[in-house]
Parts: structure tokens; C-alpha cells; sequence
């Protein structure tokens, strides 16, 4: 047993139904308690969908336990095909269905209906959402995957797009944003699955030249099945950030057999520019933290490491999937990566690496807000806010200047709240004063509401001597703040308990900066 | 645990017909959205699956990070190998919890579909608890399960959990007032204040505010629920001996006159001073209606079944608002406790207890509603298809019971109205 109040991911069904919504032609008949279908308000509600999931659930009650509930399966499953006449279905338990066995998938075949019925085994006791998404697009490449090539004389290279899904995070812009490249490259693309795809589509998988896969944690396992049965290549470079878009352009061009250059001329993305521009001289070195999917993460350290000139002080994912990559990643930049599900533990690591920027999802974002650090969200769970109307790729070149935007403003503003904070200051004559839209803590001294257990208890207090708080009035606002939490990190290293004008210069003379 | 006990039929002028099939309904878990905002120092863990953790999530939205005190306990396949080992876990569980969280004077053990259908039996869990942590922490137990409950029936068991925990009341003397039923604090507080003008000295609420201060209840208590889904509640109170005051319920300024009435009555307050204290109320209820009259006047609405709310929401916009009524759908009809609800409805109105959600959908379609109450899953959906849609989960989360929030009530119906009305995109 697990004591949890946020999850990151859903339960596994969760990713089927992510598959199933985005696709067109197909109906997903879901083994499942009354009260199951409050997923059908993550479609409807978060990522705002105009229609219900093609989702049918059972919805079982108490009253049906023992031998109805097959029935009541069976009858869910008929009913939903003379309804929707979908072109596949398919079928699976949610966790308690899986506790009472029936077996969706013989059932289904039992009826034995004019379509093809995949039946998913979703072990909803071991295994999340991602790897549940994951799983339905591998099944279903699996089952209905076909075609064949053509021969390339004359005619423009063709590729499959594998990953964007239902409530995945920027997937629609990102779409539009990767098919852009493509076409400017001059390549074709076959099917974009699961995103609008129909089963029907699923069968011409196999004509395409190669396959881009966008979204590792999604698509890895059903574009590693079709290089194994079509023996197309696979793209797996993640095109966010100038650079990882500069690699993708070249891999899909050497997959096509085309020519790059004219892609890549010119200056197709303005973050270089616009972070090499003297007012983002302060960007350099600001410490960030980054926790999100693997994907995301990952992409997002080197984007802040390599592209804004951050320091990457912390890097975690709770896809325990590809923590592999994400601890070789996070080694590069000499730090440990945070691997877990427990936003708690990932609250104290960031406590622990006393960032000045959290890149995270919505829970780091509430973790940021509570810590009053600044914060951009950069991978799913999100909210509402992240499904925005506006376009808001983070892929390609379009989502690098995204990102510049997303990641700069937040820091912009804390640079506005400390200007407020200043004026304040000088009026009433405390230094104390948080940032307005903070009302409750302190950027120096955050309070951890939960008991975090790895943080410890802080024995020393410190006082500013009058002179040395004089002395810290004379710093410019800006790095006031900062200056300030250094000088008192400092005393609390030596246990110091008096702030003298000394031991301000000392901890400016140790921290630099 | 379902709501409506087996009793012969009513005479109602209402056409009553049940319905089986797919539902999209919350299940009980739910509940615990607002009951843990109401019963001040309680916490509700959970015990199921991921599935049940993300539902909270999802439905308690950003409220999760204001240190809110639910949990889940999630099951993993080691719990789920063995009973023994499940309670061991639990065990831990709770352990942990309660040190971290040492203002915690209730702890309820939420049961769900999960841990109903491997039948941990988490009564005796809280038996057992409840004794180590004597005397610190009380912890009781009750099903929030998709297979037992439907949304505010989550509610309801709880409730029920609690009754056997309220001290024994004097069996002499005067009758002492129970309101059962989980309300908002401002609203709780301006029908203590009626009941005060009324004269009635002994008025307690059911939840109360702390864990440690429930009301009495014996053979002199009498209660009126504030709330339509209490049909455990109100058995366990009436096997303590209470009896219930049959009233409609306190929606609109005529569910509320009734609904005093009926407190009154059995008190045998004089009908003159009933009048003068419900009067002001009325009077600005009345001038609060008339702002929206216009606006739902002649709307034909359709109820999809969601939270046992829909009877005297029907009735109160069918006949303070003068709209009509296409369908009220609820989840389940508690006949007994809705028969005031029922004499006041239309005669004809259309119930359907329970849900198959297709072809209610097919029938909301051919009957294009002005109006369609209905969950979150299909409101997006049905506003796409062009039918203006008022989401019903914020009828439990917004203050609407009484004579001060009758107008408010008018507006969450009047406003998706308003609002369709004023878009020229």
C-alpha cells in the first residue's frame, strides 16, 4: 500500500482511453464500476473535446456481482457496436473489473462481430497511464498494421507520425509543427496515429518509408514493432530545442534521402538570438530544477543548460521507464536525478537544491507557488490552462520560441516583484516584505506545510546585525533577495548566529556573484 | 446501502419509471470533496486504487493543494496476494498518516469498488485501529464505492458511520432539533438563527463542525434533512429512536417555508410568530427571484441523474421560475422522503430512477431542452451539439439551501441561459 494524495499518471485504462479518444472509427468498451466514467471529464473538460469519449463502460454495481457481470459485458459490447458501427473495438477491465475476472477479451470474441476486437491486458495494479497509452498503440499496430512500400522511383518520401495523443501535453501544436518540417523537407506523411487516425488508417501503417516517432514513452514499442515487421527506420530524436530540432531535421532528411540545408538556413528559430541578447546576461547560471516526464525532462535540461545558459541544479521524471537516460542525463550536469512518484520527495528535492526557476508539471507548480519560486510548466499532468487556445508547440522551431517566452516570463516577473518589493521597502522600511501575489511566505525562508521528513529542522537563529542590514539595503534590489538567503546559508554552514557586515562580505566572497 | 427501500408506490401524479443501462454518475468517493471542508478536524483515507486517487484528484481540481485531509491508500498486487498482509499495510498506512498529521481527531477508513470486492473488511481495520490509538484518534469506516454509492450517497454513508458515535440524548424533557445533512457554513448558520427567532432552544447539526462535539440523539430527538440523499442516515437515526419530519427540501423560498414548516409545526410555534419570522426572508427571497423569473420562465428543462437533487430542483424552477419539466432523472427515489417533493411536482412530470445513458441521451436530443442539468462528461458535448447545459456538480459545492440563497439558485440556472443569449460568436 501506498500512501498518495497527487498521482502523476493516471491508472492504465487511462492511457487506452487517451489512445481510443484520439482516434476516429474506433470504440473502446471498458469493464468497469458505476463512478469509472468521471474519466470521461479529463476529455471533456481539461483538453475541452466537443464530443464524449468513444468510450462504453459497464458500470456495474453491487447488484451485478456474481455471474451477471459477464453478461452485462457482453451486452455493453454488442450494444455499443450497433450503435457506433466503429471499425475496430477494443475491450479491456478497469482495476476492479480485473479483480473479478471476467475475461473482456473472450467475451468479446464470443460474440464474434464483423470487426476486429483487440482485447488489452492492463495490469492495473503494477502499471500507469503512460505505459497503458503505450500498450493500446503497440496492441493495436500489432492487430491491424499492413501495407507495403512502393517503389521510391519519382515519387516523394512518405513517413508515418507516431505519439500524439488525447490529453497529451502540446500534442496538437506539436503536430503542426513537426508535419511544417516535413513538408518544407519535402516528405510525405502516410498516418499520423493514434491523433485522428481511424483503424482503417492503422492499415497503411506498412506503405510508409520510415516512422517519426514523437513521444518515446507513447509510440517507442509500436514503432520498434514496425521496424521489426516492415523494416521501416525510426526517428526517435525529440525536436524540442533548436538544437534537438537541428538533429531531428537531419536524422528525417537522412531517413528520406533529402536534402536538409534549406530547412535549417536562415535563422528559423529566434531563441538563439534573443538569448544571446544582452538583457538575458542575468538568465546566466540562474539554477533551475526540472521534473517531468522523461521525454520532457530531458528535453528541458539541455534547452536550459545549453540554449538559456541556466544551471541545472536538480532533474527527475516519474517515468521509471526511461530513468535510465534520465540518471545518465542528470550525471552530465553532476547532480543525482530525482526518480520517484511522490510529489513530497520531489518537494524536498527542490527545497534541498534551492533553485531560482522550477520547470515542472502542475503539482511543481503548486510546490513552486507555495515555495515562492517562479515557475514554468513543461510535460503533463496539467491543467486546463495548458490546453490554451492559442498555438503553443514546444516542438520544433515555433516551440522553441515557446519555450524562451514560457520560461523567461516567470523570471521577468519575479524581477518586477522584487522592483515592487523595493519601492515598498523604502516606504515602510521592512525588508521582510514578500512579493505581492505571495502573500504568506517568505522567498527566503520557505515553510514546508506537509512535515517533510528529509528536510531538517533548522536549530540556529540568526540575527542581522543593524549595520549589516544597513549594509545589504546598499545592494542593488535585484540580487537583494538572493543576497540576503546567501549571507543567511552562510551563517547557518558556520553556525553563525550574528550577521555582521563581515560575514555579508565573506558569504559574497564564497558564492560569488 | 442503496437509497430507496422496497415500499409500495405512492400515489403521485408523477409518471415514475426506472431505467437500467450505462450511467455516468460519480460514485461515493466523491463526497468527500466538501465533507472534509465541513467536519473540521477529520480525515478521510481512501482505500483503493490509483484509479480512486486520480478520480479525488480530478474532482477536488486545485483544492488538492491547499493541504486539503484526504488520501488514498493504493493497492498494490502485494496487497492483493493475501487479507493478512492488506491489514498489516493498512496498519502502516495509518500509522504514518496519523503521526504526520497529528491534528487529526477522526479518521474515516473510505472503502472502495477495489477493496469492497477483495472484501477487506475495513470495519473491523477501524475497530482495531480506533484501539491503538485510543484515545487521540476515533476511526470509523464506510463505503464510498462505485458499486454501493452514487456521488452524495457518499455523504450519506458517512453520515451514517457517525450516528452510532452520537451520545445517547435525555429521554425527558423537551424534543431537541436535529438537521441532518452537510451544509455550507453561512447557510447552516442563517437557519440556526430561524430556528433561534422560532423559539426553539435545542437545534444541533448533523455533520458538526468538529469531531469531537457531535449532537445527542434519543427518542426526544426529532430531524429534518437538510438533504435528499440521507436514506441510510435517516434509518440509523430512527433505529436510535429519532423521528423524521417529513418536509420538502429547503430550496427556493417555498422549499425552505415548507421545510421550516414542518420543524414548526411539530414544535407547535404559533402560526402568527412563524409568519413574522419567516417574513423578511420571503420578502427578499421573492424580490431575489423575480430577477431571473424572466429568463427561465417557459424554459423546458431536462434533468440527467447525478446527485438525488433533481426532485426539488425540479419542482423549485417548475414552480417559482415557471419553467417546464421534460425529464427529471435521478439517480435513485427515495419514495418516502421525496413525497412532499413529489405532491408538489406537476402532475405528469416524467421521473426516471436510475440511468442507460444512450438512450436518455436520444431522448434529451428529440426533445432539444432550453435547459439540460447534467454532469461535467456531457455537458461539453451537449453544448456542442447546441443545447445550453447547466453543470450540476456546483449545485453541491455553492451555497443554495434557503430563503437568502434562493436567488443564487435562480442564477446558476438563468446564467448558462444569459450567457448563450449574449455571445455573438
Amino acid at each position: 500500500m501506498q500512501l498518495t494524495l497527487w498521482t502523476y499518471e493516471g491508472p492504465p485504462h487511462i492511457g487506452a482511453m487517451r489512445i481510443a479518444t484520439a482516434m476516429q472509427g474506433l470504440h473502446y468498451v471498458l469493464h468497469a464500476p458505476q463512478g469509472d466514467t468521471y474519466a470521461d471529464l479529463l476529455f471533456t473538460m481539461i483538453e475541452r473535446r466537443d464530443a464524449r469519449p468513444p468510450v462504453t463502460y459497464t458500470t456495474f454495481q453491487a447488484r451485478d456481482l456474481g455471474a451477471d457481470t459477464a453478461a452485462i459485458f457482453q451486452n455493453a459490447v454488442g450494444e455499443a457496436y450497433a450503435r457506433f458501427q466503429p471499425q475496430a473495438m477494443i475491450v479491456g477491465a478497469s482495476c476492479t473489473a480485473e479483480l473479478i475476472q471476467d475475461d473482456p477479451g473472450g467475451l468479446a470474441r464470443a460474440l464474434d462481430l464483423p470487426i476486429p476486437v483487440i482485447p488489452l491486458e492492463l495490469p492495473a495494479y503494477q502499471k500507469k497511464e503512460n505505459w497503458g497509452a503505450s500498450e493500446t498503440l503497440y496492441r493495436l499496430v500489432r492487430a491491424l498494421a499492413g501495407g507495403t512500400p512502393s517503389a521510391r522511383d519519382g515519387r516523394r518520401p512518405l513517413c508515418n507520425i507516431l505519439g500524439p495523443t488525447a490529453l497529451g501535453f502540446r500534442h496538437r501544436d506539436d503536430l503542426v509543427e513537426v508535419t511544417k518540417i516535413l513538408a518544407a523537407l519535402g516528405i510525405d506523411v502516410n498516418v499520423v496515429a493514434p491523433l485522428g487516425a481511424t483503424p482503417a488508417d492503422l492499415g497503411r501503417l506498412g506503405a510508409a518509408d520510415f516512422n517519426v516517432v514523437l513521444y518515446p514513452e507513447i509510440a517507442r514499442a509500436a514503432g520498434l514493432h514496425l521496424q521489426k515487421t516492415f523494416g521501416q527506420p525510426m526517428v526517435e530524436i525529440v525536436p524540442i530545442g533548436v538544437q534537438a530540432t537541428i538533429r531531428f531535421v537531419e536524422a528525417v532528411a537522412a531517413a528520406a534521402g533529402v536534402d536538409p540545408a534549406p530547412v535549417l538556413a536562415g535563422a528559423p528559430s529566434r531563441l538563439p538570438w534573443y538569448s544571446r541578447s544582452v538583457d538575458s546576461t542575468y538568465l546566466t547560471d540562474k539554477r533551475v530544477f526540472i521534473f517531468g516526464d522523461a521525454t520532457h525532462a530531458l528535453s528541458a535540461a539541455r534547452v536550459a543548460a545549453t540554449e538559456l545558459g541556466f544551471k541545472v541544479v536538480g532533474l527527475g521524471t516519474y517515468t521509471r521507464e526511461l530513468a535510465r537516460e534520465v540518471r545518465a542525463e542528470a550525471a552530465l550536469y553532476g547532480i543525482e536525478a530525482t526518480i520517484t512518484d511522490d510529489y513530497l520527495d520531489v518537494e524536498a528535492a527542490i527545497q534541498a537544491a534551492g533553485p531560482e526557476l522550477v520547470l515542472g508539471t502542475q503539482m511543481e507548480r503548486h510546490i513552486a507557488k507555495r515555495l515562492g519560486l517562479p515557475c514554468a510548466v513543461i510535460s503533463a499532468p496539467i491543467h486546463v490552462q495548458d490546453f490554451p487556445a492559442r498555438h503553443s508547440p514546444q516542438m520544433g522551431f515555433e516551440g522553441a520560441n515557446v519555450l524562451f517566452d514560457t520560461w523567461v516570463h516567470p523570471l521577468m516577473m519575479g524581477l518586477e516583484e522584487h522592483l515592487l518589493g523595493m519601492f515598498r521597502e523604502d516606504a515602510e522600511f521592512h525588508g521582510a516584505a514578500a512579493p505581492s501575489h505571495l502573500p504568506r511566505h517568505g522567498v527566503a525562508a520557505p515553510q514546508p506545510v506537509a512535515p517533510a521528513p528529509s528536510v531538517a529542522a533548522e536549530p540556529i537563529l540568526l540575527t542581522w546585525a543593524t549595520d549589516a542590514e544597513k549594509e545589504l539595503k546598499k545592494i542593488p534590489f535585484f540580487v537583494r533577495g538572493k543576497a540576503r538567503a546567501n549571507t543567511e546559508r552562510f551563517a547557518r554552514e558556520r553556525a553563525l548566529p550574528l550577521i555582521t557586515v563581515e560575514t555579508l562580505y565573506d558569504a559574497k566572497a564564497h558564492f560569488g556573484r | 446501502m442503496n437509497a430507496h427501500a422496497p415500499l409500495p408506490a405512492l400515489e403521485t401524479g408523477c409518471d415514475i419509471r426506472q431505467e437500467r443501462g450505462q450511467r455516468a454518475v460519480f460514485c461515493g468517493l466523491t463526497g468527500i470533496v466538501w465533507l472534509h471542508r465541513k467536519i473540521q478536524d477529520a480525515f478521510f483515507l481512501v482505500v483503493g486504487s490509483r484509479t480512486c486517487a486520480h478520480l479525488i484528484q480530478s474532482a477536488a481540481g486545485v483544492m488538492i493543494f491547499a493541504e486539503p485531509r484526504f488520501a488514498t491508500a493504493i493497492l498494490d498486487e502485494r496487497d492483493l496476494a493475501g487479507l493478512v498482509d492488506a491489514n498489516e499495510e493498512l496498519d502502516r498506512v495509518v500509522a504514518r498518516l496519523i503521526e504526520r498529521r497529528p491534528d487529526i481527531r477522526l479518521l474515516f477508513l473510505v472503502g472502495s469498488c477495489p477493496s469492497e470486492v477483495i472484501k477487506l473488511d475495513l470495519s473491523r481495520a477501524a475497530q482495531r485501529l480506533s484501539r491503538s490509538f485510543h484515545p487521540d484518534v476515533r476511526v470509523l469506516s464506510y463505503s464510498g464505492s462505485g458499486i454501493e454509492t452514487t456521488f452524495t450517497q457518499g455523504e450519506d454513508a458517512c453520515l451514517a458511520a457517525l450516528v452510532p458515535e452520537m451520545p445517547r440524548a435525555a429521554e425527558t424533557g423537551a424534543p431537541a432539533l436535529l438537521v441532518v445533512g452537510a451544509l455550507a457554513d453561512v447557510v447552516e448558520d442563517q437557519f440556526a438563527r430561524l430556528f433561534t427567532d422560532l423559539g426553539l432552544a435545542d437545534v444541533a447539526f448533523l455533520p458538526a463542525r468538529r469531531a469531537g462535539t457531535l449532537p445527542a440523539v434519543g427518542p426526544n430527538t426529532r430531524f429534518l434533512l437538510a438533504q435528499p440523499f440521507l436514506a441510510e442516515t435517516a434509518r440509523a437515526l430512527e433505529a436510535r429512536g429519532a423521528k423524521r419530519l417529513p418536509a420538502p427540501f429547503p430550496l427556493g423560498a417555498e422549499g425552505t417555508t415548507g421545510w421550516l414548516a414542518a420543524a414548526a409545526e411539530a414544535f407547535d410555534v404559533p402560526a402568527e410568530r412563524f409568519a413574522r419570522v419567516t417574513a423578511p426572508g420571503r420578502a427578499r427571497a421573492a424580490v431575489a427571484l423575480d430577477l431571473y423569473r424572466e429568463r427561465l420562465a417557459g424554459k423546458r428543462v431536462f434533468f440527467f441523474p447525478d446527485s438525488q437533487l433533481e426532485l426539488p430542483l425540479a419542482r423549485f424552477l417548475s414552480r417559482e421560475m415557471g419553467a417546464a419539466l421534460i425529464e427529471v432523472g435521478t439517480p435513485y427515489l427515495h419514495r418516502q422522503h421525496h413525497a412532499p417533493e413529489l405532491a408538489l411536482l406537476p402532475a405528469g412530470t416524467k421521473v426516471v430512477e436510475g440511468q442507460s445513458l444512450d438512450a436518455q441521451m436520444d431522448r434529451c436530443r428529440s426533445e432539444k431542452p432550453d435547459l439540460t442539468v447534467c454532469g461535467l462528461g456531457l455537458a461539453n458535448p451537449l453544448e456542442a451539439e447546441g443545447l445550453a447545459t447547466k453543470w450540476s456538480i456546483e449545485l453541491l459545492f455553492t451555497p443554495i439551501q434557503g430563503y437568502d440563497q434562493a436567488g443564487d439558485l435562480a442564477e446558476l440556472f438563468a446564467r448558462p441561459l444569459k450567457r448563450r443569449a449574449r455571445l455573438e460568436v
